[in-house]
Formats: C-alpha cells, sequence, structure tokens
C-alpha cells in the first residue's frame, strides 16, 4: 500500500496536500482498498464553510457507505466534478485524479499538527 | 452424496414491454352499460407511452416463465438466518381466499363483519398468550413498521410522564432496522457493544437519564439467548426506561418462555416467520406489536374489541400515537397466521420450537470442526459459523455461491456484524433430518473443495439461470427501468 | 403434525448426535425463573377438514362486495381482478421465496420488480419507482419525509381534502421529529383552495401533499398547486389511492409532481378487509439517493448475460441503520407481483378503458343523485369515481336503510368531516352494473331510508 511521503494524514483516512493556503483532500490508499469499488462519491457545494473533523462528503461502495472529514477548517474553493460521473477514479488513482475537493484554509497552517506517512502507517498497523 | 443441484431446460424470456405488440389484448371488459362520457381535455393524458400489449397467453407464460428462474421454500431448502423460512401451509392459502374473508370492504359497519372481527379479536388474543404481553395491535405492516410503532409507543409513555429522554441504546447485533426506526421515533441511537450475550455491565455502563430504552433481539442474531434479560430489564426499568423486545426470533420461545414473562415491555412479531406465512417474494409481512397493561393506552388504533357478545373496531383514544396505516394492517396475513395456530395448537407451537431449536443443534454438531464457530453457548434456532477455516482464499460469499450449485439457497451471510463473514443458518423445524445431512454433506463437500479446488467456489455458481452478477456497474450507473430504444 | 417431520426415532438419534439426553437440555440457556411452566392456553388443534369448517363459518358472518352491492370506496376500491393473477401468483417459486438476496437463484422476483418500477414510472410520469411500499397511507408519509430530508424544512401542508386516514398516518410519522403540519382548507368545489395554500406557503414549508383525485373524488389542479409550491422551493407530493384514474388523468409528472405516492389496491388486489395493499413510490431522477425503500437495477453476469438486482443499497437500513432514508425491509413483493400482472393483461388499452367506464358510471350516477329530491351533489369539481353526496334525511338512517335493501350505499364522512355530517362518500366502478345503480337511487326514491 502506498502512502506518499509529501502528503498529511488524518486518523479516518483522509490525505491533504497543501499548497501555500490551500488543503487538497481525498481519501487513502487503505480507505479505498477497505471500501472496495467506489460507485457514489457525494460532494460539498464550492462556497461551503467546512469546520475541521465535520463530514464534508460521502463515498460509497455496493455494500459499504463512509462519511469523509474535513482535516483542516475552510472554505470549499473547488470539486473534483470528474467523479460524479466516473467516482471508480478514487479506486484507480486516489492520491492524483481521485482528489475530492480543495479547501481554502482559514489558517495556512492548520494541516501542520496532521500525521505523516509514517505516523500515519503507523496508525493503520495498530488499528489492525 | 448425491447433489441435488443440476441444470434442466430453462427457457430465456424477454422484458414485458420488449414483447409488446399494438392492438393485442389480454382482457375483457362489459360493454358500457351507461352513456359514455368524456372528461374535460385539459384533464386527459395521451395514451401511456410504453406501456405493454400483451395477449393473455403472453402474460401466462411471461410469469410461469419467470417464476422457474426463482428458488422458493417448496423448492428446497432455505436456511436464512434470523427470516424463518419455514413450509407455508397450503390449507392457509385456500382460507385466506374464502370470499367471505377476502372480499369485504375495510368500511363495512361491524355488525356486518362480525366473523372477521372476531378472527382478529383472537389472533390478537392468541399472540398475546404467546408472548405473554397484555395486549396486541395488529395494524403495523412490517416487522420493521411493528418496531417503528413500538418505538413511537415508548415514546409517548415517556412524553406523558414529561420525560424527555432522547437516546436509545442498541446492541451492535441488532438488525438494521432496529437503529432505523428508532431515529423514526426521534431518537438518538448509541450503539452498544455485545460480545455474544449482552451483560449486565455493559447496559449499565450506558444506562442513565438520558436512555429512554433498550432495544434487543432475544434470543439474538446469533441464535443465543439473552441470559441476563431479566437483570437487564429490571436496570433499565429502576433507571426510568423501557425495553424493546425484536421479535423476530420468537420461533425459538414458544411454550417455552414468554418475553412477556421477562420483564421486556414492547415486543413485536412477524407473522411472515414465526407463524408461517408466506414471505411473498419480499412481503407482504405482518408486524403485530404486543405491550405491557401500562402502554397499551398509546397503542396505534383502531383495534378489535369484544364486549362480550360482539365484536367492533375501537376507534384512536386520546393517549394513542395515532394510525400507521390507511386501514387495518395485512389482514390477508393474519388469516393464514390464525389458521396456522388453529392447526398447531399450544402443543403444536411447542413442538415446532423444540424441533427448530433442535434442528439447528443438529446443523451445528455436524458442521462444528470442519467450520469455525464463534461462540460456543448453546444455540437455539440457529447458529453463526464464520469462513475463517475456509481455505483457498474462499470466503463466505463464494460458499453461498456454490451451495446455490448443490441446490440450497444460502444462509445469511455477513450478518450479524459482530462476525466477520458470517454464515447464520436457520434450519426452522419443518426440516428432515434426511434433508440437513444432505446440507451438511454439501457444507462438509464444499470445505473440501475450497481446500483442493477453490476455482469451484470462485466461479459458482456455474448451474444458475444466471451466473455472478455485476452489481459495482449496477450501482455506478444505475439502469432502474426500461426504456424504449431511439 | 404435518407440518413437522421428524419421528420419534429422528428425535433420539439427533440428540444423541447433539449429546444431549432430552429436548428439555436443548433449552439449558433459558433461564428456570422465566421458563414458561405450564401449556399455552390456546384452543386445541384442528385437523384441516375442521380448519376450514371454522372459516367457512367465519366467512359466512361477514357482508362482501359479492353478497352485497357496494358503492364503498374511500381508498379501498372494488375492482375487476382477472383469473389469471391468482394463478400465477399461486407459483410458490413467487410466494415461498423471500427478499431476492441471492441474484442467481432469484431472477425471476427481480425481473418482475424491474418490470414493476418501470409499470408505475410509465403510469405516474415519472423517473424512478421502487420496489414498493406498505400502503398508501404510508407510503404518502414517506414521501413528506423524503421532502424533509430534501428541503432541509419543516413545515408540511397537507390538504384537508387528502385521505383523511392518509393524513392520520403521515401525523403518525411525524409525531416525534419536530416538524409543523398544516392543514389547507376545501374550497366550495371540493378542491383544495388555492388561495389559502398561497396563504400558507412559505419558504420554510417542505411539502405540499394533495390527494389525486382527492378523498371527495375531486380531480386537483395539479399544475397550479405544482407551480406554486415550486415558486417557494417546497417539493409537491401527489397522493393517488384510485391509480385506475391515471388511465386517463394527466400524469402527476407531467403536471409537476416531484414525488408520487399511491396505493395499488385497485390494480388486482383483493379488497382483504384492507390488506395487504400495496404502496407505490416514485421519484425524479435527481432525487434518487433520497428515496426510501428497495430498488432493482439491470446489469450483466459474467458471461455478459442480462441480470437483475438490488442496487443502490447504501440508502437502506441494514448499511446505513440510523442514517437510512426508511426502516423498511419487507415490502408488498408478491402484491407488486399481482400489479404488474393486471398491468400487463389490461395494457395501454385496458387502463384506459376501464378508467372510462369508471368515469362514465360515476357520471350517471351523479346525475341519478342530482334528480332526486332529498339528495344533492356536494362539490361542482370534475370527479372521477366518486363524489360526495348532501343528504337531508340523517346518513346514518340513509346508509343503514340501504343496507337493509343489500346495498353498502356510501361511506358518512361524519367522523371525518364534522362540517360535512349531512353527507356520505360514493363510489362506482366497473363492477358496478347499470341495474345496481339505478336499484340504489330508486331505493333512495323509494324512502329506504
Amino acid at each position: 500500500m502506498d502512502f506518499p511521503e509529501e502528503l498529511k494524514y488524518t486518523e479516518e483516512h483522509e490525505w491533504v496536500m497543501v499548497e501555500a493556503d490551500l488543503a487538497i483532500v481525498g481519501i487513502s490508499d487503505f480507505a479505498q482498498e477497505a471500501l472496495g469499488d467506489v460507485v457514489f462519491a457525494e460532494l460539498p457545494e464550492v462556497g461551503t464553510v467546512l469546520e475541521a473533523g465535520k463530514a464534508f462528503g460521502v463515498v460509497e461502495s455496493v455494500k459499504a457507505v463512509s462519511d469523509v472529514y474535513a482535516p483542516v477548517s475552510g472554505t470549499v474553493e473547488e470539486i473534483n466534478t470528474d467523479l460524479l460521473d466516473a467516482p471508480e477514479i478514487i479506486n484507480t488513482s486516489p492520491y492524483e485524479d481521485g482528489w475530492m475537493i480543495k479547501i481554502r484554509m482559514a489558517d495556512a497552517k492548520a494541516a501542520d499538527n496532521l500525521m505523516d506517512a509514517e505516523a500515519y502507517q503507523a496508525h493503520i498497523d495498530e488499528e489492525g | 452424496m448425491t447433489i441435488i443441484g443440476t441444470s434442466g431446460l430453462v427457457l430465456n424470456e424477454k422484458l414485458l414491454f420488449e414483447h409488446s405488440a399494438p392492438g393485442r389484448k389480454g382482457y375483457s371488459l362489459p360493454k358500457l352499460d351507461v352513456p359514455k362520457t368524456e372528461l374535460a381535455a385539459e384533464l386527459c393524458r395521451e395514451e401511456i407511452s410504453g406501456f405493454p400489449e400483451l395477449s393473455e397467453v403472453d402474460v401466462v407464460r411471461h410469469f410461469t416463465r419467470l417464476s422457474t428462474w426463482n428458488y422458493g421454500v417448496d423448492s428446497g431448502f432455505y436456511p436464512l438466518g434470523s427470516c424463518t423460512m419455514k413450509y407455508n401451509p397450503k390449507v392457509n392459502e385456500v382460507v385466506a381466499r374464502l370470499p367471505g374473508l377476502a372480499d369485504i370492504h375495510p368500511a363495512t359497519p361491524a355488525h356486518l363483519t362480525q366473523g372477521m372481527l372476531g378472527l382478529m379479536y383472537r389472533l390478537q388474543e392468541s399472540l398475546a398468550e404467546i408472548s405473554g404481553f397484555a395486549k396486541v395491535t395488529l395494524q403495523p405492516a412490517a416487522g420493521a413498521q411493528g418496531e417503528m410503532t413500538g418505538m413511537l409507543v415508548i415514546r409517548a409513555w415517556h412524553e406523558a410522564r414529561g420525560s424527555k429522554r432522547t437516546k436509545v441504546l442498541i446492541p451492535a447485533t441488532a438488525h438494521g432496522t432496529n437503529p432505523a426506526s428508532a431515529a423514526l421515533a426521534g431518537y438518538d441511537v448509541v450503539p452498544i457493544s455485545s460480545d455474544g450475550v449482552l451483560t449486565l455491565e455493559e447496559v449499565e455502563a450506558h444506562m442513565n437519564d438520558d436512555v429512554a430504552a433498550l432495544m434487543v433481539t432475544n434470543p439474538n442474531t446469533l441464535g443465543l439467548f439473552e441470559t441476563n434479560i431479566e437483570a437487564i430489564c429490571k436496570l433499565v426499568h429502576e433507571r426510568g426506561g423501557l425495553v424493546y423486545c425484536d421479535g423476530a426470533n420468537l420461533n425459538a420461545l414458544m411454550g417455552i418462555a414468554r418475553p412477556g414473562d421477562m420483564g421486556l415491555d414492547v415486543m413485536h412479531f412477524n407473522l411472515h416467520k414465526t407463524f408461517s406465512t408466506p414471505h411473498g417474494g419480499g412481503g407482504p409481512g405482518s408486524g403485530p406489536v404486543g405491550v405491557t397493561a401500562a402502554l397499551a393506552p398509546y397503542l396505534p388504533g383502531p383495534g378489535v374489541e369484544c364486549d362480550g357478545k360482539s365484536y367492533r373496531l375501537e376507534s384512536v383514544n386520546e393517549s394513542s400515537i395515532g394510525r400507521m396505516m390507511a386501514f387495518h394492517g395485512n389482514v390477508g396475513i393474519m388469516v393464514r397466521a390464525y389458521a396456522y395456530i388453529r392447526s398447531m395448537g399450544p402443543t403444536g407451537l411447542k413442538h415446532a420450537t423444540e424441533m427448530a431449536v433442535l434442528n439447528a443443534n443438529y446443523v451445528r454438531a455436524r458442521l462444528e470442526g470442519v467450520y469455525d464457530l464463534p461462540y460456543k453457548n448453546r444455540s437455539l434456532h440457529e447458529v453463526v459459523f464464520s469462513d475463517k477455516d475456509l481455505e483457498g482464499g474462499c470466503h463466505t460469499l463464494d460458499l453461498a455461491k456454490r451451495l446455490i450449485d448443490y441446490g440450497y439457497h444460502p444462509p445469511t451471510i455477513y450478518f450479524p456484524l459482530v462476525v466477520k463473514g458470517a454464515i447464520m443458518i436457520e434450519p426452522t423445524e419443518t426440516e428432515s433430518q434426511e434433508v440437513l445431512d444432505e446440507f451438511c454433506d454439501a457444507m462438509i463437500a464444499i470445505a473440501g473443495e475450497a481446500r483442493d479446488n477453490p476455482e469451484l467456489l470462485h466461479d459458482a455458481p456455474i448451474r444458475s439461470k444466471v451466473r455472478r452478477l455485476d452489481e459495482t456497474a449496477a450501482a455506478r450507473k444505475p439502469k432502474l427501468k426500461w426504456e424504449e430504444v431511439g | 403434525m404435518r407440518y413437522i417431520p421428524h419421528t420419534a426415532g429422528d428425535v433420539a438419534q439427533m440428540l444423541g448426535r447433539v449429546g444431549v439426553d432430552t429436548l428439555e437440555q436443548l433449552f439449558v440457556e433459558v433461564p428456570e425463573a422465566v421458563r414458561l411452566k405450564r401449556p399455552l392456553d390456546l384452543p386445541e388443534p384442528v385437523s384441516e377438514i375442521e380448519l376450514l369448517r371454522e372459516f367457512k363459518g367465519l366467512a359466512e358472518k361477514n357482508a362482501t362486495v359479492e353478497t352485497y352491492k357496494s358503492f364503498l370506496g374511500g381508498g379501498a376500491y372494488h375492482h375487476f381482478i382477472p383469473a389469471v393473477i391468482d394463478q400465477l401468483i399461486s407459483r410458490s417459486e413467487f410466494y415461498t421465496a423471500y427478499t431476492p438476496y441471492q441474484p442467481e437463484i432469484s431472477q425471476g422476483t427481480l425481473q418482475a420488480i424491474f418490470e414493476f418500477q418501470t409499470l408505475i414510472c410509465q403510469l405516474t410520469g415519472m423517473d424512478v419507482a421502487n420496489a414498493s411500499m406498505y400502503d398508501g397511507a404510508s407510503a404518502s408519509a414517506e414521501a413528506v419525509l423524503m421532502a424533509v430530508r430534501l428541503t432541509r424544512r419543516k413545515r408540511v401542508l397537507l390538504s384537508r381534502a387528502l385521505n383523511p386516514r392518509y393524513r392520520a398516518t403521515v401525523a403518525t410519522y411525524c409525531k416525534y421529529l419536530g416538524l409543523e403540519l398544516v392543514e389547507v382548507a376545501v374550497g366550495d368545489d371540493g378542491r383544495t383552495d388555492s388561495a389559502d395554500l398561497a396563504e400558507k406557503l412559505d419558504d420554510k414549508t417542505a411539502a405540499v401533499v394533495l390527494g389525486y383525485p382527492n378523498y371527495f373524488g375531486v380531480i386537483e389542479d395539479v399544475a397550479a398547486a405544482a407551480e406554486l409550491t415550486h415558486q417557494h422551493g417546497a417539493r409537491l407530493v401527489t397522493a393517488v389511492s384510485e391509480p385506475v384514474a391515471l388511465g386517463l388523468l394527466k400524469s402527476p409528472g407531467e403536471l409537476g409532481a416531484d414525488i408520487v405516492a399511491g396505493d395499488g389496491q385497485s390494480f388486482g388486489l383483493p379488497l382483504s378487509f384492507g390488506g395487504p395493499y400495496l404502496g407505490f413510490f416514485a421519484v425524479l431522477q435527481k432525487d434518487v439517493r433520497s428515496m426510501p425503500g428497495r430498488l432493482v437495477g439491470e446489469t450483466t453476469d459474467l458471461d455478459g448475460q442480462r441480470g437483475f438486482v438490488l442496487t443502490l443499497a447504501t440508502r437502506e437500513q441494514h448499511i446505513r441503520r440510523e442514517k437510512a432514508t426508511s426502516n423498511i425491509c419487507s415490502n408488498q413483493g408478491l402484491c407488486a407481483l399481482m400489479v404488474t400482472i393486471f398491468l400487463s393483461l389490461l395494457g395501454k388499452q385496458g387502463l384506459r378503458e376501464m378508467a372510462e367506464q369508471n368515469l362514465s358510471k360515476a357520471a350517471y350516477a351523479r346525475q341519478q343523485f342530482a334528480s332526486l329530491k332529498n339528495f344533492s351533489i356536494a362539490f361542482a369539481g370534475p370527479s372521477f369515481n366518486e363524489f360526495v353526496v348532501r343528504s337531508k334525511p340523517p346518513v346514518a338512517e340513509v346508509l343503514v336503510g340501504l343496507e337493509q335493501a343489500g346495498i353498502l350505499g356510501g361511506l358518512s364522512l361524519a367522523d371525518d368531516y364534522p362540517e360535512l355530517a349531512d353527507c356520505f362518500l360514493v363510489c362506482v366502478t366497473e363492477q358496478n352494473q347499470r341495474e345496481e345503480i339505478d336499484a340504489l337511487v330508486a331505493a333512495l326514491q323509494g324512502g329506504a331510508a
């Protein structure tokens, strides 16, 4: 399983890539694998104000459904509309084409406290 | 060993709409014997686009062919756990179709429907006696509506006492309808863990002044009797709450013990499980609810009452939660259930329970050691194995699909959620030792195939009308109706 | 017992294999304190002959639509049931199966539901229909809850002309969900009062619910109501308890309905003292993920053959639990099959012809009533197969008088509508011959009342 070094991760298995005060968010390779074939992704509207730790969207497989939580607070800047027609991109390219939303962060340092790849790997090992 | 699954001649059949030919008719009506009236043009629709035009023969052959692609209890062994797929007696179908019972309009005055009201009253009384509750409503249409009814009654009881509790405790082993029904009564659900049977400590840890009720299933979805139920009910009551019982598994208790005697406050029945009415490919069911005397004023109405001489439908009183359906519930199902109770009598019902429990324990004894048995307590009417010991990279789903090739309906799978790869087998009392032996032989043979030739499981089923279906594609681009091409 | 195959020898052998000596020992986990220590107090069992005798005795004590001339409607209708239906649903591969959890051996049920969904869409003019709900009343309640979910608003307007038992069911479903139910008045013509609707609609309103036709048999102006409703961002729910009308009337979808709930009893289901009936439920494509109930979708198998599966199940209780779109699990599967068979037989021409007969016969009866001295027609609005009659003599006496003439003459409105205490609801279908209608009118004229 692949956890790129340049990303930050949450306990709920979201990943974040920070570019200045913009946070790009998706779900990790672990999460997409656990969920199975993604059949549907529900994303917020652009402009929605998000609070860290609160659900912003949903990903569904045939027999499971999972909320996706905002890793940081801020405003939705852009959503990946490709996912609405082809949610399977989350399975095939979780870290690149499968990104879900971009958040304009209220606090540009908000992501600093999230786990790095090594800590995330340890978190998964611990969850068993 | 004889494999009962085989391939016969199965006929293909198009969709109704693909058969249609303009001008073809499958009906006849009398000539209009009054002057024809025209509806104002602005109210009228065009002809219904795409609606079928078929002859009677087309229709009969269509549905006859479709029926052969199904597997029912009459086809063979159907050990679907928690669904109690017992044999559906044929005479019950006959009595439910008697014109004097089937052709009554629901608004016919009570003095002209004494036979039907009497039947419903006796069914209410019989269910109360079997379950140990003070009063029963027959109105809910199915188990889930019964649960909702029960939770609304609980809420009404609390509100009447000025209590504003907001939470309901539900064990992780519960059927998904439990939390969904509690939510419909406006409650927040607090899941509690339960490893096998529920402990007093677990309930105590969560029971506080904000908890309105605990929902349990007894015996639970692992087929285990909740041995601490009395103490748990006592505790919940002491702390001002009530206990709801999901009665889906009542087939394990008839004549042995009564939920109403255990301290439970409310329970729904599934007439389509315990009382032998057909499952109909997904309904109609019937989900009567029994309650203690304290909760009786809150039941939905109307219910059937008797003044010693005649029966009447008692309209909804002030404290009642109101009505759950347009009329009196799924009456045709009640007729079948009452016929079953009359045919079985008190000893027959107890015998059914004993044989159901014997059958489950027999299957367990034959398969233990071949399949992993996560909980070792004495099973009642059903037994839950896991796929832990299945070799060859095979999982519960593969086993289930291979059972189809052997000629069986698979058990309930992947439920309850507390057992990974659960295989939940409920044989019911209507299966003979020979049937159980053949089924167990098949289960054992499949475990061997998983070890020696796992592809047989991965490719299964191969003898059914269709092979494994692409559920992912179905969900990604849902096609939920037929549409004319072009 | 004929349904239980175990011989004494089987039982002994099986107990041996289980490793216990007695049946009693199988119940060792059931504490002594909660055991029932006496036999159940139920009547002794009866043989098949006795059972039939007993049930025939009960059946004889009921008035049916065959033993009486019936003009009862109000949400349950006496219609033609082709013989084919009972013959086909008696194939036990249909009625002894359960929910199609294993699609490979449930294609019969699955394809039939797919056809049912299609027929309901065609009939209602909507995009998506589910596999069925319990009945029209509970389907209407689910429609209200769906509109509340979609709009995140809490106010619901129910027409007073909506079937009162549907309104009561909606009220039960909404009882503890913090919703505000508001009644919209009825106008003089028996339609929902559009001025009152306009006044009560606001930007907090989630849904407006209308009967189509309404409880008085009157055909509502759905298009106008839809326009008003949509101006406020609310959803229009139409509840159809007499779907035969849709053989003739513009479909609710065409008129702008957002959710169509209804009851399918008229399509081949026996009256059966109120159930089992069938709730149907249809929505627009954009709302499909908020809809309650099971859905069947088309797909292919490993060999590329067409097949059907339960789909979009993540909305449902077994996956989403307390966050599900509904708690419904078992629905009215076999009733949906009956409706599918009925509509296949009647088809495009048959449903229209049946609807025309209902319309014409009811119009004929309505004219006859209008000519009576002591009776008049309460509402002038256009009607389908039901209408409200105003009576000078007390309604209860009129109806009892008719009973004595072997006629179930209609439904009193007194309990549900105190303002219409002098009125009753009359229903006329293709089952009522002209002679029956004439007999009803003659009985009233002759002072059977």
